[in-house]
């Protein structure tokens, strides 16, 4: 029972990275891809290290990866937020569906 | 199907789409028409390389790659960080020298 519940949360969380990925690469410009990777590829992250913190089973671990994923929910925001800053100048003058995708 | 079969194809699987999403991403750094993408794609193989850890811990039992996987998550939001800086300073920079 417990094999099948970490590997449901594997699939989820390869599902959600390759999403996230696709997103990256699929979107039309900077501010959307950020929308992608942040939070798709987040979660998929977080959903594989919970996996693997079922399949140990130890306290420490647990203790680790929940930091680990605090840690990741907290920085994300912010970093999307200072990239979308420091992008938003240049997008002001084509934020229309890209021509050289 | 046992479960530990179901395990082990999920292993292989989850770490198919993760190599995948890497490579998919790395795709967006090579050809990203600005700073500010290749940023985010950099920023998307950080997290994706986390995953990979994740992957795996559960594949060989070693808990040490958690600690890589803390690690990576403290130094990838502080090369984030810096290289956002860096890109809003240049274009500062940029539309100073472009108003002499």
């Amino acid at each position: 029972m417990t094999n099948i519940i970490i590997g449901i949360f594997l699939l989820l969380g390869g599902f959600f990275a390759l999403i996230a990925a696709i997103g990256v690469l699929r979107l039309p410009d900077v501010l959307t891809r950020m929308h992608a990777s942040t939070k798709a590829g987040v979660l998929g992250s977080s959903l594989i290290l919970i996996g693997g913190a079922i399949y140990l089973a130890e306290t420490e671990v647990t203790a680790r990866v929940v930091a680990t994923i605090l840690f990741l929910m907290l920085t994300s925001p912010i970093g999307a937020h200072m990239i979308g800053r420091a992008s938003v100048r240049g997008l002001t003058q084509k934020h229309d569906k890209v021509e050289n995708d | 199907m046992t479960s530990a079969a179901f395990l082990d194809l999920s292993i292989y699987a989850s770490f198919i789409m993760v190599m995948l999403s890497l490579a998919i991403a790395f795709i967006r750094l090579a050809k990203g028409p600005t700073l500010a993408d290749r940023v985010v794609a950099l920023d998307m193989m950080t997290v994706t390389i986390i995953a990979v850890c994740g992957v795996v811990v559960v594949g060989t039992g070693e808990a040490a790659l958690l600690d890589v996987a803390l690690v990576l998550a403290l130094v990838g939001f502080l090369a984030t960080v810096a290289l956002a800086r860096f890109a809003e300073r240049r274009d500062a920079r940029q539309e100073e020298s472009a108003d002499d």
